[in-house]
């Protein structure tokens, strides 16, 4: 890919849990870039490492049961995975922040959403020099003007207000606004409109949108909905049992989709005046993780696939920024494409 | 917040109602007349007519229950027949010693309880945990008088670190009364040598007492932390770049304290109970020693006075965590 | 629980096949308990207990003690290899008496705990079930009853009635009745809102029929557990009543009894107090491990 040097590379990540039953090998050597200002979508079904993805850039993961065993995760030059806590609290917030998916649940019931809020402003001091540190009354101001960003009425009114006390879509812009207070360069959303009505996802969507534009940001948005990632992204990466499978521009995507995998989702996706009797599914289910198949993961489902598959499958570019993870990429090539294949 | 605690005070009159109605039933099912037992060993016929008279005992039940209220309400509880004095004098003379050495054992109980819980939970299944798993376990089981009395055994008599027993020495003077908690009066009143004995004659019944309270509240602090820690609010927290330290006192510890409570609560109620038993081993001049002595010598007004008072008090020692409750869960001043 | 189908038509299945979930259910159970190291210890505490109770009179090495027999010559014996917990003042083998102390033991803990389960249980049931000024009725009453520390409470009724062993468990009793009505109320409860109750109501069963073999049976998990876990409390309360003289009276070899007079024989011949003392907190901890380990297995939200 030219152009500017990304802002976030993850490289060749390999991620394991040990778990009871053995280990689960969540994560088998994936790599995307991230450039700055960009919106980057990760989908796939439940289950397939996005969010492990996701707590993995940030260090949430508790380390046993998880364990990296290869990769690097590059942002602005450093290495996430070998930077030590103390520099990660400081990058957490101050440079990476993230949004979950139940805002009920990630917000702590007993206090108020104003000394959540004005708690995690105080953290992000900590990494600034003396001079610039703001008081807790700053922080207060703070805290205010970030609730009017996101267009929740009655900040100052709202800062005593216990979670309890607002609904879904009001909680999830108390979060964006807890994420975006320090600044960040990168927000990382981990299916942020899943819990909510259908109404106040659109709504969260855009507010998304247009706090990126304005704060300059670069968002990675992790979701199951092809939907989501129609309406907000510019690129999108699909994952599937821990693998990537096919890395485009949503465009490219959803025009030209060449991983059996992608194909299937978006013929899963019903259309309005399409009979229901031509909905498709995929069959089969998730591979176990704790023993996965050789190679490709998804060949155990894939209508393509073929004994080569047993083999790990190549990266090929098959047109400017668009890769697929497929022996078979030159058989999902639309006619009048050119081909180039190896990473 | 107003309102929920006057919602709980009302109720909390209620509850004295119902106590009163227990204290009087029973004292109705005491096989003996209960005319005979107020009046005392040697009262002859007319006497225990005119208590009979008195007491509104040849009238019917609700009417008894009437006066009785009333009787206690007019501050005359009886007479004990062991200490030939007025109950609600005794009541007055023996409360606040049963009051400093329960609070004084709640609060050793509370102290190390609650963050022993908290170590137990951050360092979950290391050695540490183990060791205090161990004591919990063992703590809960053991028998209060029995460990008083091994207490006495090795740390008075054998190590002689302690006295044996009595709230201070027989030839010490209390200092003179301001709030009759002696611990209180003697700093108020500058007598640090009485506070020094005070102190070094309350620490083994304390500790026996609070042992089983230490053990459950360790338990279950340990157990409301580990589920805290798991839960999604503790991943934001992170995420946004708190310390571990606010994490775990500040935003984990809150949360774990509710239940924690409910069992300090619970645990209070067990250790009113437990201060028959460690006033007896040592000879501590408190209620339950009191009503154990009249227990034995079946002296009858005592009893019941004892149980009032400490009925109260436990009332009012609930009524308290309610309100703390409140104050620590949101949520909770929003419910009936 | 399972939910045992109805067979319409054909010849009605064995034993085995009828009850094939919940034998399965059982079996689980009993893989899940055997993992738990503490939760056998205490398996293994109860079941020595027991047996001990069972067979007491009979390995005992001194049996006539048990019947008074004196023998001042050896009187307050230190522990040795023929008195392996020493002697009392009257001669009396301390170990043979704490032996049998097991079997009072164990009567007046089941006697407290059943009594309290027979009273405790129905009043929720029906607290629960019935709902209304019933409920508030009963649940008021309960409530008032737990205001009162419970030792305080057993006191002034033993005080009433004139101490004794009797009225020492009939004091119990009352004390720990309460406990049960708020576990079964708030089961039943949550139980009445439950799919199947309403399913079952709706083809015509009748309340009793509800409450005996729908609700019961789910009732019996939280049950077990708090009578298993209440049955260490009632040993502790019979032996603090037994220490403040107002329970067993003495020579009941009762544990408490015993530590009450070994008192007075503190310090010198301190094996006399020690040893039923262990035996109580030996005791106490058994069924304690054993209620933690039925808990993990029927309540499994409960992990620790």
């Amino acid at each position: 890919m030219t152009g500017p040097a990304p802002l976030l590379s993850v490289q060749d990540f390999r991620l394991e849990f040990d778990t009871f039953d053995g280990v689960y090998k969540a994560i088998d050597g994936i790599g995307f870039d991230l450039a700055p200002g960009e919106s980057l979508g990760i989908v796939g079904e439940t289950g397939c490492g996005k969010s492990v993805t996701a707590k993995s850039i940030m260090g949430l993961l508790p380390s046993p049961p998880a364990r990296v065993r290869d990769g690097r995760i590059l942002f602005g030059g450093e290495d996430l995975l070998r930077v030590g806590e103390r520099r990660m609290r400081a990058i957490r917030g101050n440079e990476i922040a993230m949004i979950f998916q139940d805002p009920m649940t990630y917000l702590n019931p007993v206090f108020s959403i104003g000394t959540q809020l004005v708690d995690v402003i105080l953290a992000h001091q900590r990494s600034r020099p003396r001079a610039e540190r703001m008081t807790r009354e700053q922080a207060r101001d703070h805290a205010v003007e970030m609730l009017r960003r996101v267009h929740l009425p009655n900040p100052e009114r709202q800062l005593d207000s216990y979670p309890h006390q607002l609904s879904g879509g009001m909680r999830q812009r108390v979060l964006i606004a807890m994420a975006l207070s320090g600044r960040p360069r990168l927000l990382i959303a981990d299916e942020p409109t899943t819990a909510l009505d259908v109404t106040i996802q659109a709504q969260i969507l855009d507010l998304i949108g247009e706090l990126r534009r304005d704060l300059g940001l670069s968002v990675v948005m992790i979701t199951h909905d092809l939907g989501v990632v129609a309406s907000v992204c510019d690129r999108v990466v699909v994952m599937y049992a821990g693998q990537i499978v096919e890395d485009a521009s949503v465009a490219r995507l959803f025009d030209h989709p060449s991983h059996p995998y992608t194909r299937g989702l978006l013929a899963a996706v019903p259309h309005p005046g399409r009979p229901a009797a031509s909905l498709s599914s995929i069959s089969g289910s998730l591979p176990n993780l704790l023993d996965p198949p050789a190679g490709c993961r998804f060949h155990g489902r894939c209508p393509l696939a073929g004994d080569d598959c047993l083999r790990p499958p190549p990266i090929s570019t098959i047109a400017d920024g668009h890769r697929v993870a497929c022996w078979r990429a030159t058989e999902a090539v639309f006619p009048g494409e050119a081909v180039d294949a190896g990473a | 917040m107003l309102r929920f605690t006057l919602r709980r005070a009302v109720l909390m009159v209620f509850m004295l109602l119902g106590l009163l109605a227990i204290t009087f039933t029973i004292s109705h099912i005491a096989p003996s007349d209960p005319a005979a037992l107020a009046a005392g060993p040697d009262a002859d016929v007319a006497m225990i007519e005119r208590y009979r008279v008195e007491y509104g005992l040849d009238r019917p039940l609700y009417e008894q229950f009437a006066i009785y209220l009333q009787r206690l309400l007019t501050g005359n509880w009886g007479k004990s027949i062991h200490t030939t004095r007025q109950v609600w004098d005794d009541l007055v003379t023996y409360f606040p010693n049963t009051f400093e050495l329960v609070m004084f054992s709640i609060l050793i109980a509370i102290v190390l309880g609650v963050p022993l819980g908290v170590i137990a939970a951050v360092h979950q299944n290391r050695p540490i945990d183990h060791t205090i798993r161990i004591l919990t376990v063992s703590g809960v089981a053991l028998p209060m008088f029995w460990l008083g009395l091994m207490a006495q055994l090795y740390f008075a008599l054998h190590l002689g670190w302690f006295p044996l027993g009595g709230r201070i020495e027989m030839m010490t003077d209390p200092p003179e009364a301001i709030t009759h908690l002696l611990l209180v009066d003697a700093l108020l009143r500058g007598q640090f040598g009485v506070f020094a004995e005070g102190m070094h004659h309350i620490v083994l019944p304390a500790v026996a007492l609070c042992f089983p309270a230490l053990a459950s509240i360790i338990r279950v602090n340990r157990a409301e932390m580990l589920e805290t820690l798991n839960q999604d609010y503790i991943v934001n927290a992170r995420a946004h770049g708190l310390s571990t330290f606010r994490i775990v006192a500040v935003y984990a510890l809150k949360n774990a304290m509710l239940p924690t409570m409910a069992m300090i609560g619970l645990r209070f109620g067990w250790m009113l109970g437990g201060t028959v038993l460690v006033e007896t081993v040592f000879d501590w001049p408190g209620i339950g020693l009191y009503a154990v002595q009249a227990a034995i010598s079946s002296d009858f007004e005592p009893i019941m006075g004892a149980t009032i008072v400490l009925g109260f008090f436990f009332m009012m020692t609930n009524l308290v965590i309610d309100l703390i409750y409140g104050i620590l869960d949101p949520r909770v001043r929003e419910q009936v | 629980m399972a939910i045992q189908s109805e067979n319409l038509a054909l010849a009605p299945p064995g034993f085995a096949e009828r009850h094939a979930g919940t034998i399965r259910a059982l079996r689980l159970y009993a893989r899940t308990f055997a993992r738990n190291g503490s939760a056998m210890l205490g398996l293994a505490i109860v079941l020595l207990f027991l047996t001990t109770a069972a067979i007491g009179p009979w390995i005992v090495p001194f049996p006539d003690d048990a019947t008074g027999s004196i023998h001042l010559d050896i009187k307050l014996q230190p522990p040795d290899g023929v008195h392996w917990f020493g002697t009392d003042e009257v001669g009396n083998d301390v170990f043979t008496r704490v032996v049998l102390g097991t079997r009072v033991t164990l009567q007046i803990a089941c006697i407290v705990t059943g009594v309290a389960m027979l009273i405790g249980v129905p009043l929720g049931m029906i607290a629960g079930f019935v709902g209304g000024w019933v409920q508030e009725a009963i649940m008021r009453v309960t409530d008032v009853f737990l205001s009162v520390p419970g030792l305080v409470l057993a006191i002034a009724i033993v005080g009433a009635l004139g101490p004794g062993i009797v009225n020492a468990m009939l004091a119990l009793s009352l004390v720990w009745w309460p406990g049960y009505v708020r576990l079964v109320q708030a089961k039943t409860l949550a139980l009445k809102n439950e799919i199947y109750v309403q399913a079952a109501r709706s083809m015509g069963a009748s309340s009793l029929r509800i409450v005996f073999v729908h609700m019961l049976p789910n009732c019996t998990s939280p049950i077990i557990v708090k009578a298993s876990m209440d049955m260490g409390m009632a040993i502790l309360g019979a032996a603090s009543l037994g220490f403040l003289g107002l329970g067993a009276q003495p020579p009941f070899p009762e544990w408490g009894a015993m530590i009450s007079i070994a008192r007075t024989y503190l310090p010198d011949w301190w094996w006399y107090s020690f040893f039923p003392g262990v035996a109580i907190a030996v005791t106490v901890l058994g069924f304690n491990l054993l209620g933690d380990g039925l808990r993990d297995v029927l309540d499994p939200k409960h992990r620790e």
